[in-house]
Protein backbone atom coordinates (compact mmCIF):
# COMPACT_ATOMS: atom_id res chain seq x y z
CA UNK A 1 0.00 0.00 0.00
CA UNK A 2 2.64 2.24 1.07
CA UNK A 3 5.08 1.17 -1.62
CA UNK A 4 1.76 1.84 -4.02
CA UNK A 5 1.36 5.36 -2.69
CA UNK A 6 4.76 6.71 -2.65
CA UNK A 7 5.12 5.13 -6.58
CA UNK A 8 1.64 6.95 -7.73
CA UNK A 9 3.01 10.22 -6.33
CA UNK A 10 6.30 9.84 -7.74
CA UNK A 11 4.65 9.18 -11.10
CA UNK A 12 2.50 12.21 -10.50
CA UNK A 13 5.21 14.39 -9.03
CA UNK A 14 6.72 15.45 -12.41
CA UNK A 15 3.63 17.02 -13.45
CA UNK A 16 2.50 18.17 -10.60
CA UNK A 17 5.62 20.05 -10.24
CA UNK A 18 5.56 21.43 -13.60
CA UNK A 19 2.08 22.36 -12.49
CA UNK A 20 3.59 24.25 -9.55
CA UNK A 21 6.35 25.96 -11.58
CA UNK A 22 3.12 27.63 -13.73
CA UNK A 23 1.03 28.39 -10.98
CA UNK A 24 3.89 30.11 -8.45
CA UNK A 25 3.70 32.78 -11.45
CA UNK A 26 -0.29 32.82 -11.78
CA UNK A 27 -0.99 32.78 -7.85
CA UNK A 28 -0.10 34.31 -4.55
CA UNK A 29 -0.90 33.15 -1.15
CA UNK A 30 -2.74 35.27 1.37
CA UNK A 31 -0.26 36.03 4.05
CA UNK A 32 -3.58 36.40 6.62
CA UNK A 33 -6.08 33.94 5.28
CA UNK A 34 -3.50 31.42 3.33
CA UNK A 35 -6.06 31.57 0.07
CA UNK A 36 -5.07 30.93 -2.78
CA UNK A 37 -4.89 34.48 -4.80
CA UNK A 38 -4.46 35.37 -8.81
CA UNK A 39 -1.39 37.73 -9.39
CA UNK A 40 -3.99 39.52 -11.96
CA UNK A 41 -6.62 39.79 -9.91
CA UNK A 42 -4.55 40.74 -6.96
CA UNK A 43 -3.30 43.41 -8.70
CA UNK A 44 -6.64 44.54 -9.75
CA UNK A 45 -8.13 44.87 -6.25
CA UNK A 46 -5.09 47.25 -5.42
CA UNK A 47 -2.62 44.13 -3.58
CA UNK A 48 -6.01 43.58 -1.38
CA UNK A 49 -6.94 39.96 -0.55
CA UNK A 50 -10.10 39.84 -1.92
CA UNK A 51 -11.14 37.26 0.71
CA UNK A 52 -9.84 39.03 3.79
CA UNK A 53 -8.53 42.17 3.08
CA UNK A 54 -5.57 41.60 3.93
CA UNK A 55 -3.64 44.88 2.27
CA UNK A 56 0.15 43.42 0.58
CA UNK A 57 2.43 46.00 0.54
CA UNK A 58 2.33 47.95 -2.18
CA UNK A 59 5.31 48.94 -4.46
CA UNK A 60 5.86 53.05 -4.83
CA UNK A 61 5.41 52.46 -8.35
CA UNK A 62 2.18 50.84 -9.15
CA UNK A 63 0.44 53.47 -5.77
CA UNK A 64 2.02 56.87 -8.20
CA UNK A 65 0.26 55.13 -11.53
CA UNK A 66 -2.77 54.76 -8.77
CA UNK A 67 -3.00 58.07 -7.40
CA UNK A 68 -2.65 60.36 -10.21
CA UNK A 69 -5.57 60.97 -12.54
CA UNK A 70 -5.17 58.31 -15.31
CA UNK A 71 -2.00 57.65 -14.20
CA UNK A 72 -0.67 60.64 -15.56
CA UNK A 73 2.30 61.91 -13.62
CA UNK A 74 5.82 63.43 -14.22
CA UNK A 75 8.62 61.85 -11.97
CA UNK A 76 11.14 64.51 -9.98
CA UNK A 77 14.31 64.28 -8.31
CA UNK A 78 14.91 60.80 -9.81
CA UNK A 79 18.38 62.45 -9.67
CA UNK A 80 19.00 62.99 -6.00
CA UNK A 81 20.58 60.06 -4.77
CA UNK A 82 22.66 58.68 -1.74
CA UNK A 83 26.24 59.28 -1.25
CA UNK A 84 28.33 57.46 1.85
CA UNK A 85 29.14 60.31 3.90
CA UNK A 86 30.06 57.97 6.48
CA UNK A 87 32.18 55.78 4.85
CA UNK A 88 29.85 53.12 6.49
CA UNK A 89 30.50 49.39 6.44
CA UNK A 90 28.93 46.68 8.40
CA UNK A 91 28.84 43.37 7.46
CA UNK A 92 28.48 45.05 3.91
CA UNK A 93 29.35 48.32 2.14
CA UNK A 94 26.92 51.05 2.48
CA UNK A 95 27.60 51.23 -1.12
CA UNK A 96 27.13 48.17 -2.15
CA UNK A 97 23.67 48.03 -0.21
CA UNK A 98 22.62 50.53 -1.73
CA UNK A 99 23.65 49.13 -5.56
CA UNK A 100 21.89 46.51 -4.84
CA UNK A 101 18.26 47.90 -3.30
CA UNK A 102 18.33 49.85 -6.60
CA UNK A 103 18.65 46.54 -8.49
CA UNK A 104 16.09 44.80 -6.52
CA UNK A 105 13.64 47.58 -5.89
CA UNK A 106 14.14 49.56 -9.69
CA UNK A 107 14.00 52.39 -7.91
CA UNK A 108 16.64 55.30 -7.21
CA UNK A 109 15.86 55.64 -3.81
CA UNK A 110 13.52 54.95 -1.12
CA UNK A 111 11.17 57.69 -2.52
CA UNK A 112 9.54 58.70 -5.88
CA UNK A 113 8.93 62.02 -5.97
CA UNK A 114 6.21 62.90 -8.98
CA UNK A 115 3.76 65.37 -9.30
CA UNK A 116 0.27 65.51 -11.06
CA UNK A 117 -3.46 65.85 -10.93
CA UNK A 118 -5.57 64.42 -8.26
CA UNK A 119 -9.15 64.84 -8.53
CA UNK A 120 -8.70 67.81 -10.39
CA UNK A 121 -6.15 69.28 -7.98
CA UNK A 122 -2.09 70.19 -8.31
CA UNK A 123 -0.20 67.46 -6.31
CA UNK A 124 2.76 66.62 -5.16
CA UNK A 125 3.34 63.32 -4.23
CA UNK A 126 6.26 61.16 -2.12
CA UNK A 127 5.93 58.07 -2.16
CA UNK A 128 8.00 55.54 -0.15
CA UNK A 129 8.55 51.84 -1.10
CA UNK A 130 9.67 49.71 2.05
CA UNK A 131 11.18 47.41 -0.55
CA UNK A 132 14.24 50.18 -0.76
CA UNK A 133 16.56 49.88 2.24
CA UNK A 134 13.27 49.16 4.67
CA UNK A 135 12.22 52.35 3.23
CA UNK A 136 14.82 54.52 5.55
CA UNK A 137 15.36 58.15 5.48
CA UNK A 138 18.53 58.89 4.90
CA UNK A 139 19.68 62.41 3.34
CA UNK A 140 18.35 62.15 -0.05
CA UNK A 141 14.99 60.78 0.94
CA UNK A 142 14.92 64.20 2.90
CA UNK A 143 16.25 66.37 0.54
CA UNK A 144 13.57 64.85 -2.15
CA UNK A 145 10.98 65.40 0.51
CA UNK A 146 12.35 69.27 1.37
CA UNK A 147 12.30 69.74 -2.62
CA UNK A 148 8.56 68.33 -2.71
CA UNK A 149 7.20 70.54 -0.08
CA UNK A 150 8.73 73.29 -1.91
CA UNK A 151 7.78 73.03 -5.36
CA UNK A 152 4.37 72.72 -3.60
CA UNK A 153 4.95 76.20 -1.60
CA UNK A 154 5.93 77.66 -5.26
CA UNK A 155 3.41 76.52 -7.12
CA UNK A 156 0.93 76.72 -4.24
CA UNK A 157 -0.04 73.14 -4.68
CA UNK A 158 -0.88 70.29 -2.30
CA UNK A 159 1.61 67.68 -0.74
CA UNK A 160 0.37 63.98 -0.42
CA UNK A 161 3.30 61.42 1.30
CA UNK A 162 2.86 57.76 1.63
CA UNK A 163 4.78 56.47 4.16
CA UNK A 164 6.01 53.00 4.21
CA UNK A 165 9.84 53.13 6.57
CA UNK A 166 11.64 51.74 9.21
CA UNK A 167 12.83 54.67 10.15
CA UNK A 168 15.88 56.68 9.70
CA UNK A 169 19.20 54.70 7.84
CA UNK A 170 21.42 54.10 10.42
CA UNK A 171 24.50 54.21 7.43
CA UNK A 172 24.21 57.81 7.23
CA UNK A 173 24.09 58.26 11.03
CA UNK A 174 23.49 60.92 12.62
CA UNK A 175 22.87 62.89 9.06
CA UNK A 176 19.92 60.74 8.67
CA UNK A 177 18.58 61.99 12.38
CA UNK A 178 18.83 65.67 10.83
CA UNK A 179 16.86 64.95 7.70
CA UNK A 180 14.01 64.51 10.67
CA UNK A 181 14.27 68.42 11.48
CA UNK A 182 15.19 69.58 7.89
CA UNK A 183 11.91 68.41 6.43
CA UNK A 184 9.91 69.55 9.69
CA UNK A 185 11.03 72.84 8.72
CA UNK A 186 10.00 72.35 5.41
CA UNK A 187 6.60 71.71 6.77
CA UNK A 188 6.60 74.51 8.75
CA UNK A 189 6.89 76.84 6.05
CA UNK A 190 4.01 74.81 4.20
CA UNK A 191 1.41 75.16 7.06
CA UNK A 192 2.21 78.90 7.15
CA UNK A 193 1.49 79.39 3.32
CA UNK A 194 -1.84 77.35 4.63
CA UNK A 195 -1.34 74.78 2.05
CA UNK A 196 -2.67 71.36 2.37
CA UNK A 197 -0.74 67.84 3.64
CA UNK A 198 -2.04 64.56 3.40
CA UNK A 199 -0.06 62.06 4.92
CA UNK A 200 -1.07 58.28 4.42
CA UNK A 201 0.41 55.93 6.83
CA UNK A 202 1.02 52.13 5.25
CA UNK A 203 2.66 48.98 6.40
CA UNK A 204 4.74 49.73 8.42
CA UNK A 205 5.88 53.67 9.53
CA UNK A 206 8.24 53.40 12.35
CA UNK A 207 10.88 55.63 13.73
CA UNK A 208 12.06 58.98 12.19
CA UNK A 209 9.78 58.49 9.42
CA UNK A 210 6.32 58.26 11.61
CA UNK A 211 8.59 61.13 14.42
CA UNK A 212 8.76 63.62 11.55
CA UNK A 213 6.58 64.15 8.31
CA UNK A 214 4.20 61.01 8.90
CA UNK A 215 2.43 62.23 11.85
CA UNK A 216 2.45 65.97 10.52
CA UNK A 217 -0.19 65.85 7.96
CA UNK A 218 -3.30 68.47 8.43
CA UNK A 219 -4.85 65.14 7.57
CA UNK A 220 -3.53 61.89 8.55
CA UNK A 221 -4.81 58.59 6.66
CA UNK A 222 -3.88 54.94 7.55
CA UNK A 223 -4.24 51.58 5.68
CA UNK A 224 -5.88 49.45 7.84
CA UNK A 225 -3.50 47.02 9.77
CA UNK A 226 -0.75 48.68 9.44
CA UNK A 227 2.01 48.87 11.65
CA UNK A 228 2.40 52.44 12.87
CA UNK A 229 4.80 53.61 16.25
CA UNK A 230 7.91 55.27 17.06
CA UNK A 231 9.83 52.70 18.67
CA UNK A 232 9.87 49.48 17.13
CA UNK A 233 7.80 46.66 18.72
CA UNK A 234 10.85 44.47 19.33
CA UNK A 235 12.72 47.13 21.43
CA UNK A 236 9.59 47.43 23.28
CA UNK A 237 9.06 44.03 24.36
CA UNK A 238 12.91 44.15 25.13
CA UNK A 239 12.37 47.33 27.59
CA UNK A 240 9.42 46.75 29.08
CA UNK A 241 9.59 43.18 29.39
CA UNK A 242 5.87 41.94 28.86
CA UNK A 243 4.21 40.94 26.34
CA UNK A 244 2.67 43.69 24.09
CA UNK A 245 -1.38 44.21 24.01
CA UNK A 246 -3.25 42.45 20.95
CA UNK A 247 -3.39 45.45 18.60
CA UNK A 248 -0.95 47.50 19.66
CA UNK A 249 0.80 49.84 16.83
CA UNK A 250 -1.64 49.06 14.43
CA UNK A 251 -3.71 51.71 12.70
CA UNK A 252 -6.79 50.88 14.40
CA UNK A 253 -4.90 51.49 17.54
CA UNK A 254 -3.87 54.81 16.81
CA UNK A 255 -7.06 55.42 15.50
CA UNK A 256 -8.59 54.71 18.92
CA UNK A 257 -5.94 56.50 20.99
CA UNK A 258 -6.32 59.48 18.63
CA UNK A 259 -3.66 59.73 17.02
CA UNK A 260 -4.93 59.51 13.40
CA UNK A 261 -7.90 60.89 11.66
CA UNK A 262 -9.55 57.91 9.34
CA UNK A 263 -8.48 54.28 8.53
CA UNK A 264 -9.76 53.40 4.87
CA UNK A 265 -8.90 50.81 2.69
CA UNK A 266 -7.04 51.04 -0.59
CA UNK A 267 -9.57 50.51 -2.34
CA UNK A 268 -11.64 53.14 -1.20
CA UNK A 269 -8.90 55.16 -0.69
CA UNK A 270 -8.65 57.89 -3.62
CA UNK A 271 -12.13 58.97 -3.26
CA UNK A 272 -11.53 60.20 0.13
CA UNK A 273 -8.44 61.86 -0.86
CA UNK A 274 -10.58 63.63 -3.53
CA UNK A 275 -13.09 64.69 -0.97
CA UNK A 276 -10.25 66.39 1.51
CA UNK A 277 -8.62 67.83 -1.65
CA UNK A 278 -11.81 69.44 -2.53
CA UNK A 279 -12.37 70.83 1.21
CA UNK A 280 -8.78 71.98 1.70
CA UNK A 281 -7.51 73.15 -1.99
CA UNK A 282 -9.09 76.95 -2.24
CA UNK A 283 -9.68 77.36 -5.81
CA UNK A 284 -10.54 81.81 -5.38
CA UNK A 285 -8.59 82.66 -2.68
CA UNK A 286 -10.23 86.31 -2.67
CA UNK A 287 -8.18 87.59 0.28
CA UNK A 288 -5.18 87.42 -1.39
CA UNK B 1 43.37 60.81 21.14
CA UNK B 2 40.26 58.88 22.45
CA UNK B 3 38.25 56.34 20.35
CA UNK B 4 34.41 57.13 19.74
CA UNK B 5 33.80 54.21 21.76
CA UNK B 6 35.79 55.56 24.73
CA UNK B 7 34.10 58.93 24.56
CA UNK B 8 30.77 57.23 24.63
CA UNK B 9 31.90 55.78 27.68
CA UNK B 10 32.68 59.36 29.21
CA UNK B 11 29.30 60.69 28.10
CA UNK B 12 27.65 58.04 30.00
CA UNK B 13 30.07 57.75 32.77
CA UNK B 14 28.02 58.13 36.28
CA UNK B 15 30.01 61.07 37.94
CA UNK B 16 29.13 63.46 34.85
CA UNK B 17 27.32 66.41 35.47
CA UNK B 18 23.37 66.52 34.13
CA UNK B 19 21.07 69.14 33.54
CA UNK B 20 20.17 69.84 37.25
CA UNK B 21 24.09 70.47 37.92
CA UNK B 22 24.12 73.05 34.66
CA UNK B 23 21.44 74.66 36.04
CA UNK B 24 22.24 74.79 39.93
CA UNK B 25 25.90 76.26 38.97
CA UNK B 26 25.42 78.11 35.73
CA UNK B 27 21.98 79.68 36.49
CA UNK B 28 20.31 81.88 38.86
CA UNK B 29 16.87 82.14 40.17
CA UNK B 30 15.48 79.11 38.61
CA UNK B 31 11.87 78.03 38.78
CA UNK B 32 10.80 74.82 37.55
CA UNK B 33 7.29 74.73 35.73
CA UNK B 34 5.90 71.43 35.31
CA UNK B 35 3.16 69.64 33.35
CA UNK B 36 2.12 69.72 29.71
CA UNK B 37 -1.47 70.97 30.40
CA UNK B 38 -2.82 67.61 28.90
CA UNK B 39 -1.77 64.78 30.64
CA UNK B 40 1.12 64.88 33.00
CA UNK B 41 4.58 66.01 34.09
CA UNK B 42 7.63 63.70 33.00
CA UNK B 43 10.28 64.47 35.22
CA UNK B 44 12.67 63.14 33.11
CA UNK B 45 12.74 66.85 31.04
CA UNK B 46 13.35 69.54 33.25
CA UNK B 47 12.57 72.71 32.09
CA UNK B 48 11.69 76.16 33.26
CA UNK B 49 12.72 80.00 33.77
CA UNK B 50 15.99 81.52 35.46
CA UNK B 51 18.56 84.01 34.68
CA UNK B 52 21.49 83.49 32.60
CA UNK B 53 24.36 85.83 33.41
CA UNK B 54 21.08 88.53 34.34
CA UNK B 55 19.41 87.34 31.26
CA UNK B 56 15.87 86.16 31.77
CA UNK B 57 15.96 82.94 30.14
CA UNK B 58 14.15 79.62 29.81
CA UNK B 59 16.00 76.53 30.34
CA UNK B 60 15.19 73.16 29.42
CA UNK B 61 16.84 69.60 29.79
CA UNK B 62 16.68 65.96 29.75
CA UNK B 63 17.60 64.26 33.63
CA UNK B 64 18.99 61.17 33.98
CA UNK B 65 18.94 60.02 37.63
CA UNK B 66 21.89 60.09 40.30
CA UNK B 67 21.09 57.13 42.13
CA UNK B 68 18.66 54.12 41.83
CA UNK B 69 15.87 55.82 43.39
CA UNK B 70 15.99 58.77 41.12
CA UNK B 71 16.95 56.99 38.29
CA UNK B 72 13.54 55.42 38.39
CA UNK B 73 11.66 58.64 38.99
CA UNK B 74 13.27 60.32 35.84
CA UNK B 75 12.67 57.28 34.05
CA UNK B 76 16.68 57.07 33.18
CA UNK B 77 16.09 60.41 31.66
CA UNK B 78 13.84 58.82 28.98
CA UNK B 79 11.20 61.25 28.12
CA UNK B 80 7.45 60.49 27.17
CA UNK B 81 5.55 62.32 25.26
CA UNK B 82 3.62 64.81 28.03
CA UNK B 83 7.83 65.55 28.33
CA UNK B 84 8.38 66.57 24.94
CA UNK B 85 4.75 68.80 25.12
CA UNK B 86 5.82 70.10 28.17
CA UNK B 87 9.13 71.34 26.76
CA UNK B 88 6.88 73.28 24.10
CA UNK B 89 4.79 74.55 26.34
CA UNK B 90 7.63 76.16 27.81
CA UNK B 91 9.37 77.56 24.49
CA UNK B 92 6.11 78.82 23.82
CA UNK B 93 6.32 80.69 26.94
CA UNK B 94 10.09 82.35 26.03
CA UNK B 95 8.84 82.94 22.47
CA UNK B 96 5.88 84.98 24.34
CA UNK B 97 7.96 86.91 26.50
CA UNK B 98 10.77 86.97 23.84
CA UNK B 99 13.28 85.30 26.24
CA UNK B 100 16.16 82.99 24.84
CA UNK B 101 15.69 79.42 25.05
CA UNK B 102 19.07 76.89 26.21
CA UNK B 103 18.60 73.35 25.88
CA UNK B 104 20.51 70.47 27.01
CA UNK B 105 20.53 66.87 26.05
CA UNK B 106 21.13 63.96 27.60
CA UNK B 107 18.99 60.98 27.01
CA UNK B 108 19.26 57.71 26.04
CA UNK B 109 16.42 58.16 23.26
CA UNK B 110 12.55 58.77 23.65
CA UNK B 111 10.85 55.76 26.23
CA UNK B 112 10.04 52.94 24.11
CA UNK B 113 7.13 52.06 26.30
CA UNK B 114 3.15 51.34 25.69
CA UNK B 115 2.19 54.15 27.21
CA UNK B 116 4.77 56.72 25.46
CA UNK B 117 3.22 55.11 22.08
CA UNK B 118 -0.43 55.30 23.14
CA UNK B 119 -0.14 58.82 23.66
CA UNK B 120 1.98 59.51 20.33
CA UNK B 121 5.39 59.69 21.55
CA UNK B 122 6.26 60.12 17.86
CA UNK B 123 3.64 62.92 17.30
CA UNK B 124 5.10 64.74 20.29
CA UNK B 125 8.58 64.60 18.62
CA UNK B 126 7.47 65.65 15.45
CA UNK B 127 5.47 68.33 16.52
CA UNK B 128 8.19 69.84 18.53
CA UNK B 129 10.62 69.81 15.15
CA UNK B 130 8.00 71.74 13.06
CA UNK B 131 7.31 73.97 15.76
CA UNK B 132 11.01 74.43 17.07
CA UNK B 133 12.35 75.83 14.08
CA UNK B 134 9.99 78.49 13.55
CA UNK B 135 10.09 79.71 17.13
CA UNK B 136 10.93 83.55 17.26
CA UNK B 137 13.02 83.82 19.96
CA UNK B 138 16.89 82.68 20.34
CA UNK B 139 17.43 78.98 20.89
CA UNK B 140 21.12 77.47 21.64
CA UNK B 141 21.03 73.48 21.81
CA UNK B 142 24.14 72.05 23.85
CA UNK B 143 24.27 68.03 23.83
CA UNK B 144 25.70 67.56 27.05
CA UNK B 145 26.19 64.03 27.25
CA UNK B 146 24.05 61.46 24.90
CA UNK B 147 22.32 62.63 22.44
CA UNK B 148 20.33 59.28 21.66
CA UNK B 149 18.18 59.99 18.42
CA UNK B 150 14.55 61.66 17.81
CA UNK B 151 14.60 61.66 21.46
CA UNK B 152 17.45 63.86 21.83
CA UNK B 153 16.17 65.71 18.92
CA UNK B 154 12.73 66.38 20.13
CA UNK B 155 14.27 69.65 22.12
CA UNK B 156 17.15 70.10 20.17
CA UNK B 157 16.67 72.47 16.91
CA UNK B 158 17.93 76.06 17.70
CA UNK B 159 19.65 78.87 16.31
CA UNK B 160 23.23 77.54 17.37
CA UNK B 161 24.01 73.71 18.00
CA UNK B 162 26.75 73.10 20.74
CA UNK B 163 28.25 69.63 22.02
CA UNK B 164 30.76 68.97 24.59
CA UNK B 165 34.18 67.47 23.73
CA UNK B 166 33.00 63.67 24.69
CA UNK B 167 29.36 63.96 24.19
CA UNK B 168 27.90 61.68 21.43
CA UNK B 169 24.90 62.17 18.95
CA UNK B 170 23.73 59.52 17.15
CA UNK B 171 20.65 58.15 15.31
CA UNK B 172 20.54 55.06 17.07
CA UNK B 173 22.48 53.91 19.70
CA UNK B 174 25.14 51.35 19.17
CA UNK B 175 23.86 48.25 20.94
CA UNK B 176 21.05 49.25 19.10
CA UNK B 177 22.80 49.61 15.37
CA UNK B 178 25.05 46.46 16.31
CA UNK B 179 21.85 44.39 17.36
CA UNK B 180 20.74 45.59 14.04
CA UNK B 181 23.75 45.54 11.97
CA UNK B 182 25.36 42.52 12.84
CA UNK B 183 22.84 40.62 14.95
CA UNK B 184 25.14 41.18 17.81
CA UNK B 185 24.78 44.05 20.54
CA UNK B 186 28.48 43.30 21.95
CA UNK B 187 29.62 45.06 18.51
CA UNK B 188 28.59 47.92 20.21
CA UNK B 189 32.14 49.53 20.21
CA UNK B 190 31.89 48.64 16.45
CA UNK B 191 28.67 50.32 15.91
CA UNK B 192 30.48 53.01 17.45
CA UNK B 193 33.12 53.86 15.20
CA UNK B 194 31.29 53.46 12.25
CA UNK B 195 28.14 55.89 13.40
CA UNK B 196 30.65 59.06 13.78
CA UNK B 197 29.24 60.46 16.77
CA UNK B 198 31.64 62.62 18.04
CA UNK B 199 31.61 66.28 18.87
CA UNK B 200 34.77 66.32 16.26
CA UNK B 201 32.76 64.11 13.46
CA UNK B 202 29.59 66.20 13.61
CA UNK B 203 31.14 69.61 13.07
CA UNK B 204 32.71 67.98 10.16
CA UNK B 205 29.40 67.27 8.78
CA UNK B 206 27.89 70.76 9.32
CA UNK B 207 25.52 69.12 12.30
CA UNK B 208 27.00 71.48 15.02
CA UNK B 209 28.36 74.51 15.27
CA UNK B 210 30.81 74.89 18.35
CA UNK B 211 32.27 71.57 20.24
CA UNK B 212 32.61 72.98 24.08
CA UNK B 213 35.82 71.41 25.62
CA UNK B 214 36.49 69.38 28.45
CA UNK B 215 39.11 68.43 30.76
CA UNK B 216 41.69 65.95 29.86
CA UNK B 217 39.90 62.49 31.08
CA UNK B 218 36.22 63.85 30.59
CA UNK B 219 34.39 66.23 32.53
CA UNK B 220 33.64 63.45 35.39
CA UNK B 221 36.89 64.04 36.23
CA UNK B 222 36.93 67.89 36.73
CA UNK B 223 32.79 69.08 36.96
CA UNK B 224 33.55 72.63 38.38
CA UNK B 225 36.17 73.46 34.94
CA UNK B 226 34.22 71.86 33.14
CA UNK B 227 30.91 73.72 33.77
CA UNK B 228 33.65 76.75 33.72
CA UNK B 229 34.19 76.42 30.15
CA UNK B 230 30.53 75.67 29.20
CA UNK B 231 29.29 78.79 30.96
CA UNK B 232 31.80 80.57 28.66
CA UNK B 233 30.98 78.81 25.36
CA UNK B 234 26.78 79.10 26.35
CA UNK B 235 27.56 82.74 26.76
CA UNK B 236 29.23 83.74 24.03
CA UNK B 237 26.72 81.56 21.36
CA UNK B 238 24.11 82.91 23.48
CA UNK B 239 24.82 86.50 22.43
CA UNK B 240 25.45 85.67 19.27
CA UNK B 241 21.70 84.23 19.05
CA UNK B 242 20.74 87.22 20.35
CA UNK B 243 22.79 88.95 17.85
CA UNK B 244 20.62 87.82 14.82
CA UNK B 245 17.95 90.25 13.82
CA UNK B 246 14.36 88.84 14.73
CA UNK B 247 13.11 89.47 11.19
CA UNK B 248 16.16 86.86 10.04
CA UNK B 249 15.68 84.54 12.86
CA UNK B 250 13.58 82.24 11.43
CA UNK B 251 14.93 82.68 8.01
CA UNK B 252 18.15 81.51 8.57
CA UNK B 253 17.14 78.83 11.26
CA UNK B 254 15.31 77.27 8.09
CA UNK B 255 18.02 77.57 5.93
CA UNK B 256 20.54 76.37 8.03
CA UNK B 257 18.15 72.74 8.56
CA UNK B 258 17.64 72.80 5.18
CA UNK B 259 21.59 72.54 3.91
CA UNK B 260 21.54 69.47 6.72
CA UNK B 261 22.63 65.77 4.48
CA UNK B 262 25.03 65.18 1.80
CA UNK B 263 23.62 63.63 -0.86
CA UNK B 264 23.87 63.44 -5.05
CA UNK B 265 22.40 65.41 -7.53
ZN1 LIG C 1 -6.68 37.01 2.58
Amino acid sequence: MSWFRKKSNRIESVPANERRVKTEGIFVKCTKCDAALYKRELEESLQVCIHCDFHFRWDARSRVCWLFDDCRYEELDAEVTSLDPLEFVDTKPYPERLERAKKTSGLPEAIINARGKVGGHDVFAGVMDFNFLGGSMGSAVGEKVTRLIERAIDERAAVITFAASGGARMQEGTLSLMQMAKVSAALAQLDSAKLPFISVLTDPTTGGVTASFAMLGDVIIAEPRALVGFAGPRVIEQTIRQKLPENFQTSEFLLEHGMIDIVVDRREMRPHIIKLLNFMVNNNESDE
Amino acid sequence: MLTPYERLQIARAPKRFYTLDVIERLFEDFTELRGDRRYGDDAAIIAGTATFHKTPVVVIGQQKGRDTKERRMRNFGMPKPEGYRKALRIMKLAEKFRRPILTFIDTPGAYPGIDAEERGQAEAIAYNLREMAKLETPVVVTVIGEGGSGGALGIGVGDRVLMLENAVYSVISPEGCAAILWKDAAQAERAANCLRLTAEDLQRLGIIDRTVAEPVGGAHTDTEESLRLLDSALKENLEFAVSIKSSERVKRRFKKLRELGRWSE
